[in-house]
């Protein structure tokens, strides 16, 4: 007897809603084998990073870090998901983000001290602009000249760091900062460029708001519009597409700038919020954890939404028992590329299905 | 003004440790070219080089033997591919995520293990002047005064290129990835093949990895490889799966960053963060010029998955 | 029976929801050519795959010059003498032809000496090739030259040949006829896979006729005629498409030197194109596989852009418009390939029926998609054209080929063109479902509407078409009035025998 696989016509839907959940518990397991093999009780640290920043002791606060962290990794991911499911491989939404929170933080500190209600507005465009223009040259690269956008959006990953170490140690540097590098904390010192909590102890603040609108507009796309149709067409059947009368290029710069604008935009929220000032280490990989949260979510708007909330409750369970158990923030991210592993894994149960099958001749 | 620039770094110097710079890149790369010969894309290479990177170090500094270091590094390295393929081949899944994931995995996983290891020393491995070549003048230094590793990537690269042309294994792995479904209706086992590729691939990365953290720097910090998994990649495509003009593609990769490296430390009137973006830069310009070429020489089941039908 | 070279007993093979051969007894004997015919779906390839050592039966046995024979690879099955042609080619393009031969054998010699065989054996069975060559660069016979020359290398007791003649013109049927004929006379058996019963009636001497997996009878071919050996193979008689009326009317499609280059490295350059195409008109169109087929059809769907003023529809210049602008303008199109280019196979009936209709259907108001009329589209597709399926939320991978054929044909012709072209509307189809497809667009035709069938079938293109031309290397022949054409003329339209030889011209049987 022998396992054998056997093509589904078509991905099982109910399977593949299913397999997150399935990846989530085998990753638990998996997780609870490293964290015993650091010398950490299993069930204690899965405790510490699921349970606890809901309902823990210190939930009063952890609870409302939760939206804070999926605040941006939804924004992301939903930019992202609409790439890949046309089969368009941003993977350079790091470095989107990086660029939206320079541009959009310098255009709100180029009018410092002024008190305006438009400077906000104004940083919100100039931020998903940022992130916008850093995803058109992969775009444009890939459209004009076929580049492979996959490697070129990387690359500039690499490149948005080091403008930002320029931007925090150069012109965005700040001038009462005695020399330090870093800029001018707007969250702290800009009112009039800040973006506040919206709801004190919740962590509501525009970018969970524009976190939530993403959701429903991507929804909406995917589901009624011709644009999503034609986004799920190509990246399923890409001559289907073509024959249909899909413009692959449009298709690119769309999804590709979509991508851009919403990580941009993330980035914008973030330092003027959470973060509070550009500075070398502002970013911190939520580009790539996105991707994660994007697969987790089986590129669906919904999907994202619970994914994001998971991932973020990683984050801050992360933290937690780097503070209660001396688990290093190394682990976290461990597990994090752990849960895509098996996620990828399992998706063999969406689009096989699974046989014993004989393999010996009668006689 | 260029001359000047040139006054103030030693050439025969720049041209020496551009050897020891392309080297990580070079194993990488000549890894990553057999793996997507038989058709697979792995995205995986700069976990794969960080994991290698890691253990390569934490191996080194505990026997004390860079040699061991860099065996267990290319173990290591055999066997984070062998995830990476046992999913993608076993399993069919989408090479592009699952490359990521590996990547992703690979960098949370060398920060876990390297932890302990951050600031430590380990012992290098020492270089071997070739007897007789190393005193030519000029030529010498340049290039037979370096350590094994430099000249076993090259070796490499000659051995790749002869296992590919003449040898009947290595037709066997062209076929396959040029045309997964003839292979195995002539009997070939496509999946057998492309998990041997992807071994060899990890373990080069590794290698690779080790190299950077037991030679080129020579220590542990966390991320230390940089994009240097990524750039592999692009050589590859840069070098129209070639071996030979791996090394070239290798080489031109190392002088850009040994320039601007060495630019940096002549105090160039250029911020360090442009010089330091100089090599995802050219990487992109280079991608850009063989676009422009047309892309040839791609094997034709590159990342599709395969699944016998019967 | 102890005379048999390879003897077959009862070998059945299921498959989840299907058994794809039930019980399957016969035998070859040495130096015989021996047909095995059956509809597509019949379990011809399975069989063959089996005798390969490609796939392993459920039951049954097999006997090979004697001794038990149960191949476990193809490694095996070649070692004990049996070698196979494949209908889809089993060869890598950016290989070259020694290479190619190279990977096929077991044990090959050294290069030089290999090129050299390859020269020797392909010159004495008139089938020139030069070892050298990139496969990627060969055409389509010249590929089935390589396959051929692969394996008469091994010095085969058993040659199977599956579906060969699909990708020859008729001049290269005849040469390879040859070929075969003179194998057969120095004691190669040969069993040939085919459902073109005229071929099968002059090259063979035994046929078995496969049926839903089953053996439904043996006969010597010769002694039968081509009606009664098609009744045999589907089980009753059948229908064949009737015409009613139709006038030519006026000129519909306008092509006028119409040149495009390759669209990829392996791809074939369209050279100076020209016809015109009437309404109530069908125009077929033959040629060998890959002399430009997909890429003349990409031309008059839109999907490739040609020069201004070369591509017009009732006088409107539409060579710069876009697919779905042809589409609004009535020009339709349904390319050869159905999963993955016609259809999209992973999305359901009703996405599939939005993937064309979106337009003339009217199923999207402004931008957005009005998925309870597409669902209603879909739902008539499968009602007028009879399309076997559980639903419209169905993903279109999971219907048979035919099913979906008809369902990509329907959903065009319902969509009421003023001009349809489709590219090979019945392969991989079953007999039942052809005649149904043939049979919508002769209709299609009689109301008015101008048809171009392009096809490697050229019973179907003489069954159907007003005028035919034939595609060769990017151009097209001359379009002559199909009825009264001999298989002489057309295999010269086709671009005649190419630079074979025949080597045995008086082997004849």
């Amino acid at each position: 007897m022998k396992l054998k696989l056997e093509r589904r016509a078509a991905p099982s839907a109910l399977v593949s809603g299913a397999t997150p959940v399935l990846a989530v518990i085998a990753t638990m397991i998996a997780g609870g084998v490293m964290f015993w093999a650091l010398g950490a009780n299993p069930a204690e640290a899965i405790r510490i990073i699921f349970w606890d920043p809901l309902f823990g002791d210190f939930a009063s606060y952890t609870r409302g870090q939760l939206l804070i962290k999926a605040g941006p990794l939804i924004l992301i991911a939903i930019g992202l998901s609409l790439g890949f499911k046309a089969g368009i491989w941003n993977i350079g939404a790091e470095g989107q983000y990086i660029i939206g929170a320079v541009v959009g933080a310098g255009v709100g500190l180029a009018f410092y001290p002024t008190e305006s209600r438009l400077i906000f507005p104004l940083m919100v465009l100039a931020g998903a602009f940022g992130g916008w223009a850093w995803a058109m040259i992969p775009a444009l690269l890939k459209t004009r000249l076929g580049t492979n956008e996959i490697l070129v959006s990387l690359m500039l990953v690499y490149v948005a760091q080091n403008i930002l170490a320029s931007m925090s140690t150069g012109l965005l540097r700040n001038p009462d900062g005695m020399g330090f590098p870093g800029s001018r904390n707007i969250a702290r010192d800009f009112p009039a460029a800040a973006n506040p909590e919206l709801i004190a102890g919740t962590g509501i603040h525009w970018g969970v708001v524009a976190a939530l609108i993403a959701v429903i507009f991507a929804y909406v796309l995917m589901t009624r519009h011709r644009m999503g149709f034609q986004i799920r067409l190509a990246g399923e059947a890409p001559k289907a597409a073509r024959f249909g009368g899909v413009r692959p290029r449009r298709l690119i710069l769309f999804t590709l700038g979509m991508g851009g604008a919403l990580a941009g935009l993330a980035g914008l929220f973030e330092v003027a919020g959470p973060a509070g000032q550009i500075s070398i280490d502002f970013n911190s990989g939520y580009g790539f954890t996105a991707i994660i949260v994007a697969f987790l979510g089986r590129l669906h708007p919904l999907g994202i939404l619970l994914a994001g909330l998971l991932m973020a409750l990683t984050y801050i369970g992360g933290e937690l028992a780097q503070t209660m158990i001396g688990m290093p923030a190394a682990a976290i991210q461990l597990f994090q590329g752990m849960l895509l592993f098996f996620l990828l894994a399992m998706d063999v149960f969406a689009n096989y299905r699974i046989r014993l099958g004989r393999t010996e001749v009668k006689a | 003004m260029q001359i000047m620039i040139f006054g103030q770094i030693d050439l025969i110097l720049l041209l020496a440790s551009l050897m020891v710079a392309s080297t990580p890149i070079l194993l990488a790369a000549l890894g990553e070219l057999v793996v997507e010969k038989a058709g697979v894309l792995n995205l995986g290479v700069e976990g794969m080089m960080i994991t290698g990177a890691v253990v390569g170090f934490a191996v080194g500094v505990n026997t004390q033997s860079p040699a061991v270091g860099f065996l267990a590094a290319a173990l290591a390295g055999a066997l984070l591919s062998l995830l990476f393929g046992l999913i993608t081949q076993y399993l069919k899944s989408n090479q592009v995520a699952t490359g990521l994931a590996l990547t992703l995995f690979g960098l949370g996983l060398s920060s876990l293990l390297g932890k302990p290891y951050e600031g430590v020393k380990a012992a290098t491995l020492g270089k071997m002047h070739l007897p007789f070549l190393s005193d030519i003048p000029v030529l010498g230094p340049i290039l037979f005064r370096h350590d094994p590793m430099v000249y076993l990537s090259i070796l490499a690269v000659v051995a790749v290129w002869a296992f590919l042309t003449y040898t009947r294994p290595g037709l066997i792995l062209r076929a396959v990835g040029e045309n997964h479904e003839a292979a195995h209706a002539l009997g070939y086992k496509v999946v057998r093949v492309r998990l041997l590729a992807i071994l060899f691939g990890g373990a080069m990365a590794g290698l690779g990895g080790a190299y950077v953290s037991l030679v080129r720097v020579p220590q542990w910090t966390e991320g230390m490889t940089a994009g240097a998994g990524w750039i592999a990649l692009a050589i590859v495509v840069f070098a129209s799966w070639r071996p030979l003009r791996v090394l070239i593609g290798a080489y031109l990769f190392g002088g850009v960053s040994v320039l601007q490296l060495n630019l940096q430390a002549a105090g160039v009137a250029i911020p360090v963060e442009y010089l330091s973006s100089s090599p995802y830069l050219v990487t992109i310009l280079v991608l850009v010029i063989i676009s422009l070429r047309g892309q040839h020489g791609a094997p034709g089941s590159l990342g599709r998955i395969f699944h016998a039908s019967s | 029976m102890t005379d048999a070279l390879l003897r077959l007993d009862g070998l059945t093979k299921a498959y989840p929801g299907v058994v794809a051969n039930s019980d399957v007894t016969f035998q070859i004997k040495p130096g015989e050519v021996h047909a095995l015919l059956g509809e597509n779906g019949a379990g011809k390839s399975t069989l063959v795959k089996t005798i390969y050592g490609l796939v392993k039966p459920d039951a049954g046995q097999m006997h090979f010059g004697g001794v038990p024979f149960a191949p476990a690879n193809p490694h095996a099955a070649r070692a004990a003498g049996v070698a196979m042609v494949f209908q889809h080619f089993s060869l890598f393009e950016a290989l070259s032809v020694a290479e190619n031969v190279a990977l096929g054998m077991d044990d090959p010699p050294g290069r030089r000496q290999l090129s050299a065989s390859i020269r020797e054996v392909s010159a004495a069975y008139g089938l020139p090739l030069d070892p050298e060559r990139l496969v990627g660069d060969l055409s389509a016979g010249e590929r089935q030259r390589v396959e051929i020359v692969r394996c008469l290398l091994q010095n085969p007791k058993l040659l199977i040949m599956d579906e060969p003649t699909s990708v020859l013109t008729p001049q290269e049927v005849e040469i390879l006829f040859h070929t075969l004929r003179k194998l057969a006379s120095e004691g190669t058996s040969i069993l040939y896979i085919s459902h073109k019963l005229e071929e099968i009636r002059a090259l063979c001497e035994d046929a078995t006729v496969l049926r839903l997996g089953k053996v439904v009878g043996t006969c010597d071919p010769r002694e039968k005629t081509a009606a009664e050996l098609a009744e045999m193979m589907v089980g009753s008689a059948l229908h064949v498409p009737e015409r009613t009326g139709g006038e030519a009317g006026e000129v519909l499609l306008e092509v006028s030197s119409l040149s495009l280059p390759a669209p990829n490295e392996f791809g074939t350059a369209l050279r100076d194109i020209s016809f015109s195409l009437r309404a109530g008109e069908i125009l077929g169109i033959g040629g060998v596989a890959g002399n430009g087929q997909d890429e003349l059809l990409a031309a008059l769907s839109g999907e490739s852009l040609a020069a201004p003023g070369t591509v017009k529809l009732s006088g409107q210049d539409v060579s710069r418009a876009r697919p779905d602008a042809r589409r609004r303008l009535g020009l339709l199109s349904a390319p050869e390939e159905r999963l993955g280019h016609s259809a999209a196979p992973g999305m359901s009936l009703t996405e599939n029926a939005l993937l064309t209709g979106e337009i003339r259907e009217e199923l999207t108001a402004n931008g957005f998609i009005r998925w309870a009329k597409a669902r209603g589209f879909a739902e008539r597709i499968i009602e007028a054209f009879d399309v076997r399926t559980p639903g419209t939320e169905t993903a279109a991978g999971a219907l048979s080929g035919g099913n979906l054929q008809k369902f990509v044909i329907g959903r065009e012709i319902l969509q009421k063109p003023r001009v349809f072209v489709v590219n090979q509307p019945t392969w991989g189809v079953d007999a039942a479902a052809a005649a149904q497809i043939r049979q919508a667009v002769l209709d299609l035709a009689s109301e008015g509407a101008g048809v171009i069938v392009i096809s490697q079938d050229l019973d179907e293109l003489m069954e159907i078409s007003d005028h035919f031309s034939a595609l060769n290397e990017g151009r097209l022949a001359p379009i002559r009035i199909a009825r009264g054409l001999s298989i002489e003329e057309i295999g010269l339209m086709m671009g005649g025998a190419h630079d074979m030889q025949d080597v045995a011209p008086e082997a004849r049987a």
